[in-house]
């Protein structure tokens, strides 16, 4: 085997690097404008599904551009409110980062909300959301009817929780059951609770946990009553 | 170098390429590289594209480091290893997060840990190092497709009898067989199952071949 000096490592091991950090960040470049539009239609198909629509879109063939129209056509409009329940102008909706807003103070914060129309006099309003779960991040979509009240649907997602446990909060099944829960009790904002050992089909404010998926759960019931927080003086101005 | 050219397809470079797809095959015979093949096969499509992938990081390696090997200090050689599969793979990553998002999400972690697939740097330490690169890239074909192609297999068998469609397509139900009472396995689904099917692949593998039977 041939013998390499010190110095030989060095520059060997210096241009290998910077070869490769050039090439990735160069092709990193190229690819960013088509991964951020994939980004965003995965999002507009989350915010759909919250709303119970484009649920056949993987039966479809072009499953992007089906998205597009459909978000296209069913958005009645999106804007941000504070947490006082105001119109924040000059911001808009679906660009905003909601987890650089969750580091702000609640007051700062601009908090989306997406409108739908199913039909005349029945709007959606959809509430996008960020909490902790487990290992990572986890995220999800609530829309409501307009009492401000219902829950009509719901889609969370994760990036990293355990698969057959906490990950199970994106299927069907667990989301189901958020349907019709109501968020205030009387005139007073409870959110829903993720409960543990089941929840009886009677409480109108809690969802079945799932098993083994404790953290997750947790998370996702902190998730849901943080969120919807920032958003209580809107629904009250609204619901009076 | 006055060494007689050797023809582009002799019988000793296709060995190379067809060794692996059986004899040698990195998964049923080496045991190498089964993290993976667990975890990413409850459906065909999420196992072809795995497949594919390591192709490519493995081909690609495997030239460049045959292309380097005269160059590369042995003293730092697992690096300079580590850093070309880390940058094939994190191209691979790039590459499917842009043109195929939906199985990028499936496969999640999953394409960045092709990084520890053993057999990766199984073939770069023990072939591509001490070989040219037209044989090196067969050899990393070879065995990336030994291991694909048991993905596939995998995969083929968990979807069917698992979800009972294939590559999304629902045969079961066409089949008519949900109407005679015919339910799918949802075993088929957890990891366990792909070790059983491997397991299996193994076993018919060894009753056909008695050389590969260990005394």
């Amino acid at each position: 085997m041939k013998n390499f000096s010190n110095t030989y490592i060095f520059i060997f091991s210096s241009i290998m690097v910077i070869v490769v950090a050039a090439l990735l960040s160069f092709v990193a470049m190229q690819l960013k404008p088509l991964q951020d539009k994939n980004i965003a239609i995965a999002k507009k198909y989350d915010i759909l599904k919250s709303v119970q629509m484009a649920m056949d879109a993987d039966e479809k063939k072009d499953k992007q551009a089906y998205i597009e129209k459909l978000y296209e056509q069913n958005l009645k409009e999106s804007f941000v409110i504070d947490s006082k329940g105001n119109l924040k102008d000059g911001v808009d909706a679906f660009e905003v980062d909601l987890k650089a807003e969750l580091s702000k103070d609640l007051e700062d914060r601009n908090l989306p909300i997406f409108v739908f129309e199913k039909s005349q006099n029945d709007q959606k309003y959809v509430i996008p959301m960020r909490g902790k779960g487990l290992w990572g991040p986890i995220w999800g979509y609530v829309s409501l009817n307009n009492d401000m009240n219902t829950i009509y649907g719901t889609t969370f997602d994760h990036k990293s929780e355990t698969p057959g446990l906490g990950a199970e909060i994106n299927t069907q099944v667990f989301q189901e059951q958020f349907k019709n829960k109501k968020i205030f009790e009387e005139d007073e904002f409870v959110g829903i609770a993720v409960k543990k050992g089941g929840a009886a089909g009677s409480n109108e404010h809690a969802v079945d946990a799932i098993s083994g998926g404790t953290i997750t759960s947790n998370g996702l019931q902190s998730m849901i009553h943080d969120n919807l927080q920032g958003y209580v003086s809107y629904f009250n101005q609204k619901r009076n | 170098m006055a060494e007689d050219r050797e023809p582009l397809f002799s019988s000793k470079n296709m060995k190379l390429l067809r060794e692996p797809l059986g004899t040698s095959n990195p998964i049923t015979v080496q045991v190498l590289g089964i993290c993976s093949a667990l975890a990413v096969t409850a459906k065909l499509e999420p196992s072809v594209v795995m497949a594919i992938s390591v192709v490519a990081v493995m081909a690609v390696s495997n030239v460049v480091i045959s292309l380097l090997r005269h160059t590369i200090p042995p003293r730092i050689r697992i690096i300079v290893q580590l850093t070309v599969i880390a940058f094939m793979v994190i191209l691979v990553d790039q590459v499917l997060k842009a043109f195929a998002y939906d199985v990028s999400r499936q496969l999640s972690v999953f394409v960045g840990l092709i990084i520890t697939n053993c057999i990766i740097m199984g073939r770069l330490e023990a072939f591509a190092l001490g070989n040219k690169p037209w044989p090196s890239l067969l050899d990393g074909i070879g065995n990336a497709a030994g291991y694909g192609i048991i993905l596939i297999i995998v995969g083929f068998v968990r979807e069917l009898f698992g979800s009972g469609t294939i590559w999304g397509f629902p045969l079961m139900e066409k089949m008519g067989l949900y109407s005679i009472g015919y339910e799918n396995n949802g075993f088929m689904i957890l990891p366990p199952m792909a070790l059983i099917i491997v397991g299996i692949i193994i076993w018919v593998q060894r009753n056909k071949n008695t050389e590969l039977i260990e005394s």
